[in-house]
């Protein structure tokens, strides 16, 4: 990952007015993605400010895509997946729930507040889980501001692994 | 990529597709501007919005313009890709484009209809489009992996809907597996005394199509017998049966039953499960006269050779030389192969005693419907007279609607043939008792053929109906019990006092819908019934490829509907198997094997044990046939040389990019 550093100076971030959160939302083909369809085909309304990118399983999800997320300027990731014991590939969302314990520790060490990172368990029928929890995130995302990490836009961001290895 | 750079900036030329559907999108989404927009995003040459991209013209649209344009890539922005991915991989092949070179972005599902701001939804969508754009130029053309199908067919579930999916597979020609866990197959059906509208003979429509199941060549029917493990995939599921043991040899057992007469029992001391308990039975019994198979069943639970070890088993000597009975039978595991499964395991009725002013299971005149149901049938435990606990026949009857459905406290849903067997019962039981009978109602619900017809006709025999919601129920004088409602229609309380009291008791999932559930890998809907794959266009479909659905496990219903459904199920799984080869997905991940370093990370994160190590070349190998496509050992790899087809990081990392990048 490039150099992420804050432009904060230690105080309270005051969300600037207008302020819009940008989330990003991997959601897993069998049950997360079915619910937000279902969340769609009963006209539920909720915040439009997550982005979803599908993925077959949330077991796919590897800890870079939320890290470049962050670093593209994303203020929230979401992982939306089947609930323990329910994973269309038997056991994905275990190995999920592992990195995300892990991929928790992590962000928080590059100042990156919990609120901002969530996994979720919504079924296939819990449409209604979706509305809240995308609701529910956007509020507290809007309520910690931006997140203001310093990405030098002119310079890409080394997307390979090789370069983010050395 | 190596291949497809013949677009501006050496990028492969792109076509955009966005749909207005109607104004589902348009409606909220400005088409007109995202399709300007979409011009100006790399790679892409054309851009149009359409009224219904997935309509005839609006998919020749693509097929044209991949001709004139020589498009290498299109992106549909429209509906969910679980509606309509297939329809426009097939416009994109007919283009002469390989499907996968389709990428489609969900701005109805995922935006115009949960979104109300115009400018936000369009700005997402737009946002939504770029990811969309950025990706497709990265697809790779992919074969779908043909692979052969076994034509056997699993049902599982032998009431009607099972029934007759299983007859009309066997009649087609399949071999189908009946699996039923009850010891006799007919289902809630074989209860009933009547049908409505037509007042036919439910054992006369029915037992003759149960006797078909028995007879056909083309069924292998398993009674008490339950699936208990799913593998495998579409075409190819591997099944495990558990049957269990009912102590009588299949094959050597008549039906006589001589051996429930000589039972050291002389009378029953089980409450019949076939009856609701309105009658006993014997530790080895018949569920019904007409049950298939006709082979008796013993229950372990009340038999004295099973508790006590010391019966003076009458029942062997009375079977003789037949031998049928074997208390040493073990419960055994049949393993099946089949292409396709049919779900049709049916409801559950509600428990009344989940609304306790109505009275069920304190006060003795109170009965489900389901109960009466047995009553009025000949074949039922007074032989259809209808008569209360104590012996008395009714003179006035109340039949409450809606017990369990439309209410907050209980299923919100309505449970759809309430209504119309609540007319049927008020029928019948004015005919055998020439009782008054009441119908307390919220509404009456008889949209179906002949339904509204029936409904005059009770009212005209006089049936009595008082819109209300009973309130409470309480005993009055002379073991007779008073229903307290308010009549919505006079709009005064009313108290009238009843002989018996009857709760039209809604339809409710099986308890271990959800178990069934996670053992086939489907899903269920809030309610808990199992979920089709879309409501109006695959109504039997589930998400699982090859798993179909029959009767009322997929919700409330009645059994026209059930007998249509479950055709439809069978003529969907005869659809697949009949094509003798199903193409699977290409998402399978694969080895760069020059970037593998053999550090076998990914081999135990495999669910399917489709990695294995190549102890020659120090490599991981991936077994595509076995590989469903998670991306687990993709997105674990710590080389990053696992790749998933059409879900490669550079993709997905294209997506992130693409939805945050504002042009």
């Amino acid at each position: 990952m490039p150099e992420a550093t804050h432009t904060t100076e230690g105080g309270a971030r005051a969300a600037p007015e207008g302020f819009e959160p940008r989330i990003v939302a991997f959601f897993c083909n069998w049950c997360t993605y079915i619910a937000a369809d279902l969340a769609g085909t009963s006209r539920m309304k909720y915040a439009p400010n997550v982005r979803v990118i599908r993925t077959m399983c949330s077991g796919r999800v590897d800890p870079q895509f939320v890290l470049e997320a962050f670093a593209r300027g994303a203020d929230g990731v979401l992982i939306g997946g089947c609930h323990p014991g329910d994973c269309h590939y038997q056991e994905g969302n275990y190995k999920t729930l592992r990195r995300y314990t892990l991929l928790r520790q992590v962000l928080a060490t590059l100042g990156i507040e919990p609120q901002r990172f969530r996994l979720e368990w919504i079924s296939a029928s819990e449409a209604e889980r979706v509305r809240a929890v995308v609701n529910e995130m956007v509020e507290q995302v809007r309520a910690l501001g931006p997140l203001r990490l310093e990405v030098p836009q002119e310079v890409p961001v080394p997307r390979q692994r090789e370069e983010v290895a050395a | 990529m190596a291949e497809g750079v013949g677009g501006p900036n050496g990028r492969p030329r792109i076509g955009v597709y966005i749909c207005h559907c109607g104004t589902n999108i348009a409606g909220t989404v400005d088409v007109q501007a995202l399709s300007a927009y979409s011009t100006t995003l790399p790679g892409v040459v054309v851009a149009r919005d359409y009224r219904y991209m997935c309509s005839d013209p609006g998919q020749e649209l693509i097929v044209k313009d991949i001709a004139e344009h020589r498009l290498q890539r299109v992106v549909v922005a429209s509906c969910s890709p679980l509606l309509h991915e297939h329809t426009f991989r097939g416009a994109a092949a007919r283009g002469g484009l390989n499907p996968f070179q389709v990428q489609m972005v969900n701005i109805r599902e995922h935006d115009s209809w949960v979104h109300e701001d115009r400018e936000a939804a369009t700005a997402k969508a737009g946002d939504l489009i770029r990811a969309a754009v950025r990706r497709v130029a990265l697809h790779r053309p992919l074969e779908r992996r043909r692979v052969t199908i076994n034509p056997d067919v699993l049902v599982v579930g032998g009431g009607i809907a099972g029934i007759h999916a299983a007859l009309t597979l066997a009649n087609a020609g399949k071999h189908v597996y009946l699996v039923e866990r009850e010891p006799t197959i007919g289902g809630h059906m074989a209860m009933f005394d009547k049908t409505f509208p037509t007042l036919d003979c439910a054992a006369c429509i029915l037992t003759p199509k149960m006797t078909a199941v028995k007879a056909h060549p083309n069924i292998t029917l398993w009674t008490y017998s339950e699936v208990t493990q799913v593998g495998g995939y579409v075409g190819n599921y591997q099944v495990t049966v558990r049957r269990k043991p009912r102590y009588v040899n299949e094959d050597l057992c008549v039906g006589c039953r001589e051996c429930i007469e000589a039972c050291v029992y002389k009378e029953g001391k089980t409450p019949d499960e076939f009856n609701l308990g309105l009658s006993r039975r014997k530790p080895i019994y018949m569920p019904f006269p007409q049950a298939v198979p006709q082979v008796v069943v013993i229950d372990r639970e009340a038999c004295i050779e099973f508790k006590s070890g010391k019966c003076k088993k009458t029942c062997v000597e009375a079977c003789g030389e037949r031998g049928a009975i074997d208390f040493s039978q073990q419960e055994r595991l049949e393993t099946i192969r089949v292409g396709a499964i049919i779900l049709a395991t049916g409801f559950k009725i509600f428990d009344a005693r989940r609304i306790p002013y109505y009275g069920y299971g304190t006060y003795p005149q109170v009965y489900t419907a389901l109960e009466v149901e047995r009553l009025v049938n000949a074949a039922g435990p007074t032989g259809g007279e209808v008569v209360l606990r104590n012996g008395r026949r009714p003179e006035s009857v109340a039949i409450i609607h809606c017990v369990g459905s439309r209410d907050e406290n209980t299923n919100r849903y309505c449970s759809r043939v309430c209504c119309m067997y609540s007319l049927k019962l008020a029928h019948l039981i004015k005919e055998k008792t020439q009782a008054e009978v009441y119908n307390f109602y919220i509404d009456i619900r008889a949209p179906g053929k002949s339904f509204e017809e029936f409904y005059n006709r009770v009212q005209e025999e006089g049936t009595h109906f008082i819109r209300g919601k009973v309130a409470d129920l309480y005993p009055g004088g002379d073991g007779r019990l008073v229903v307290q409602v308010e009549d919505t229609l006079l709009g005064k309380v009313r108290k009238i006092p009843v002989d018996m009291v009857v709760l039209s008791v809604g339809l409710e999932p099986r308890p271990d819908a959800q178990e069934v559930r996670r053992l086939f890998n489907i899903s269920c809907s809030t309610e808990g019934w199992f979920l089709e794959r879309h409501p109006k266009l695959a109504p039997v479909s589930t998400f699982t490829d090859g798993i179909f659905l029959a009767g009322a496990c997929q919700g409330p219903k009645d059994i026209p509907d059930s007998v249509a459904q479950a055709g439809a199920a069978a003529a969907e799984a005869l659809a697949l198997i009949d094509a003798g080869a199903v193409e699977l997905e290409p998402y399978t991940a694969y080895v760069v094997e020059e970037d593998c370093s053999g550090c076998k990370t990914c081999i135990p994160l495999c669910p399917y044990n489709a990695i294995s190590f190549v102890a020659e070349t120090k490599k991981a190998q991936i077994n595509e046939v076995l590989c469903k496509g998670c991306g687990v050992c993709v997105a674990a790899c710590p080389s990053g040389s696992i790749k998933q087809n059409l879900f490669e990081d550079e993709a997905i990392f294209e997506e992130i990019e693409g939805v945050l990048t504002h042009a």
